[in-house]
């Protein structure tokens, strides 16, 4: 029995969960430094796996129309537009007469609504935002004139526009997995993790144990849905959907040794060329979640594309909580006992 | 491009309006404003995507602090009903019987209409699963109730049904049933905070070491509150002394719980939440002190003790509920912490 079995690095996650003979653990490494926005993924995920369609408007931010994952997005396209060059990249943008990318706007725009959202804006990201909040603003979206012309000179600046498609993670300790209470939720032969639709009920425990927001319930339906790394697929040798589709390669499917040897190579060869700001995301081992089957190449923080900096799976704490809960109820029964002994007079 | 917005299909938990505090973010860093108030946290300076939500805010609605406080009051009032039973006192342990049943019916009400699929809500007897609080959840409340549920049931048979064989039996079980229930009663009490903590929302997994005993405290407060108004004066000291010390243990633990707290602290003192949560004090508090000064002396004094505590313990769960919620609509809650304990991290290499 292996030592880490609630967080911490863990060799053999599907023997863990009792596959006695497997195939090797699967993942994604998603590069997200050649990734084009085109949502390929996006399209062939919802035709694959029949997820409904939830909305196809533009929300205000850049040209994602998906928001964040849910239970009828399993993978979200992330739209980034900063006043700065990759790495040691010219843009070109001086010598053009391009203007400030609207950052600031569109942030204005969006964000004050979402805070009027039903759910802060965590549900579904495809539905528009709700009416109030400030009046719509002239985003110059779409936009005839070049860039900059109406706004003068000394307004340009350098851009670059960071796209990443997301997913769910698929984490070596799941979070969603472990509170399960049905045993809906399960650990696959390749290592991911899985709800059986036929068992879930709906409890909604696992939404709050994804320390990454992806898994959700559906509305109408009651049951939870995320990505199950196209399990019908990969069970048949094919690659998800989602990698099949994707044209650049920013999305690659494979066995997850194999994937994290290609990012750590992909990883020094950008560092090569000068954009030092490509790090690995969900890589580590040794990270809260024991590393993701499901990692990225980040070209900003992770927080920008809208993911945790340091997820932790809730599991970590269990023995340390059930320790409490065990003192408190022991104070509970003590307090029963002293309250009727006491007052026998 | 403008489509009106769907209907809400459903309730949910955090439906309602949120409080101003504006923390203006997007791509990129920015500083979380709130209006000029002195706070002990410094501004915190975070980067977010358009500011959205990292996680999902729970689906859970109002029902789940509901059964929160349900479940307190029935594993409260069955250690009050085993005790009354034990120590000869009639009149006490008839009410916190049936009360036991009632917050039990109740909380299975209110625990099996939240689900998505409410009518699969045995799918949650398929397994015992101890990395799930719930479903832990599930067998210890499979433990409480027969007994609660019998010990009620012994209480509100009809002369007649009584004088029958199985009413005979029955009435001879009702002691040793009603003990295996408040056996179990610790664990009812106190395992919803491990069901709450056990999550990725911050407002409820960084309380992780103090809320067993708020939600203890709350139980016992709720169980020997519910004992004082329904039992008479003579009998019910050992009511009072259970809810005294409940209520004690509640107000303490809920201090303690929330000066410890960080940055997410906010969400348990500011808005609507922090409202509930100074009224639950102050009802606990005033209950309480009715509860010394004139439970003993006067039944109405009593009466009005028992239920300033049964409602402050229930705006405990509610304030305790909303805070976790809140918690999970603003990213900063999730980023700053995270970012504070890398930079940790690497300042510790």
């Amino acid at each position: 029995m292996s030592r880490n079995r609630l967080s911490g690095p863990l060799d053999d996650v599907a023997g863990d969960a009792g596959h006695v003979t497997h195939p090797p653990r699967v993942g994604f490494f998603t590069d997200t430094s050649v990734c084009i926005g085109c949502k390929a993924c996006e399209v062939a995920c919802k035709e694959w796996n029949s997820v409904p369609e939830d909305g196809l408007d533009l929300l205000g931010m850049s040209f994602d129309n998906t928001g964040m994952l849910g239970a009828n997005s399993w993978r979200h396209v992330a739209f980034v537009e900063q006043s700065r060059p990759t790495g040691r990249q010219d843009p070109g943008f001086d010598g053009l007469p391009t203007g400030p990318s609207g950052i600031p706007d569109t942030a204005d725009a969006v964000e004050p609504r979402l805070r009027e959202a039903p759910r802060g804006g965590s549900e579904l990201g495809t539905s528009p935002l709700p009416p109030g909040g400030p009046e719509p603003q002239e985003l110059g979206m779409p936009g005839f004139d070049r860039p900059g012309d109406l706004a003068g000179a000394d307004t340009r600046t350098d851009f670059r526009w960071l796209m990443a498609s997301d997913v769910c993670k698929h984490c070596t300790h799941a979070g969603c997995l472990d509170v399960c209470p049905t045993g809906a939720l399960f650990r696959t032969e390749f290592g991911t993790v899985v709800v059986q639709q036929d068992i879930c009920n709906g409890c909604g425990y696992c939404v709050s144990g994804c320390p990454y927001g992806v898994i959700d319930r559906r509305e109408h339906d009651g049951r939870a849905n995320k990505c199950t790394l196209c399990y019908d697929r990969i069970g048949d040798g094919l690659e998800p959907a989602c990698a099949k589709a994707c044209p650049t390669d920013s999305i690659q499917f494979g066995e997850l040794d194999e994937l994290r040897e290609r990012a750590d190579r992909r990883l020094a060869q950008l560092h090569d060329l000068g954009v030092g700001e490509a790090r690995l995301y969900g890589r580590d081992p040794d990270d809260g979640v024991g590393g993701d089957g499901a990692f990225f190449l980040l070209l900003d923080e992770p927080e920008v594309y809208g993911l945790p900096p340091d997820p932790q799976v809730p599991t970590r704490y269990a023995p340390s909580m059930w320790r409490r809960a065990g003192a408190a109820a022991a104070a509970f029964a003590l307090a029963g006992i002293a309250a009727f002994v006491g007052g026998r007079r | 491009m403008s489509r009106p917005q769907p209907a809400p299909a459903e309730r949910r938990s955090d439906e309602g309006g949120t409080e101003g505090r504006s923390a203006r973010m997007f791509q990129g860093i920015r500083r979380s404003r709130r209006g000029g108030e002195p706070t002990v946290v410094p501004e915190a300076e975070f980067g977010s995507y358009y500011g959205r939500p990292v996680l999902k805010a729970p689906v859970w609605e109002w029902k789940i602090a509901a059964y929160l406080f349900c479940g307190g009051l029935a594993a409260g009032s069955s250690v009050v009903a085993a005790g009354a039973d034990l120590t000869g006192r009639p009149s006490l342990r008839r009410p916190c019987r049936i009360g036991s049943m009632g917050a039990l019916l109740a909380s299975l009400y209110f625990l099996v209409s939240d689900l998505g699929r409410p009518e699969r809500f045995h799918h949650m007897l398929r397994v015992l699963k101890p990395t799930s609080p719930m479903s832990v959840g599930t067998w210890i409340l499979s433990a409480f109730g027969p007994g609660a549920g019998a010990a009620a049931v012994a209480e509100l048979m009809p002369a007649r049904v009584r004088r029958s064989l199985a009413g005979r039996l029955l009435d001879r079980l009702a002691r040793p049933l009603g003990i295996s229930a408040a056996a179990t009663a610790p664990a009812v009490a106190s395992y919803t905070a491990v069901l709450l903590s056990h999550t990725a929302v911050p407002g409820w997994s960084e309380v992780r070491d103090e809320l067993p005993f708020v939600f203890v405290g709350s139980a016992a407060a709720s169980g020997g509150g519910f004992g004082m108004v329904c039992a008479p004066v003579a009998e019910a000291g050992p009511a009072r002394v259970f809810a005294a010390v409940g209520a004690a243990g509640e107000i303490v633990a809920s201090r303690v719980m929330e000066h410890r707290l960080g940055l997410v602290g906010e969400v348990y003192r500011e808005g609507h939440v922090g409202t509930l949560r100074r009224a639950s004090e102050s009802l606990t508090a005033a209950g309480l002190l009715g509860t010394v000064l004139l439970a003993p002396r006067s039944r109405a004094g009593a009466a009005a003790s028992g239920l300033a505590l049964l409602a402050g313990s229930a705006l405990q769960r509610f304030g305790v509920f909303e805070a976790g919620v809140a918690s999970t609509k603003d990213p900063k809650y999730v980023v700053v912490p995270q970012r504070e304990r890398l930079d940790a991290r690497a300042a510790g290499r």
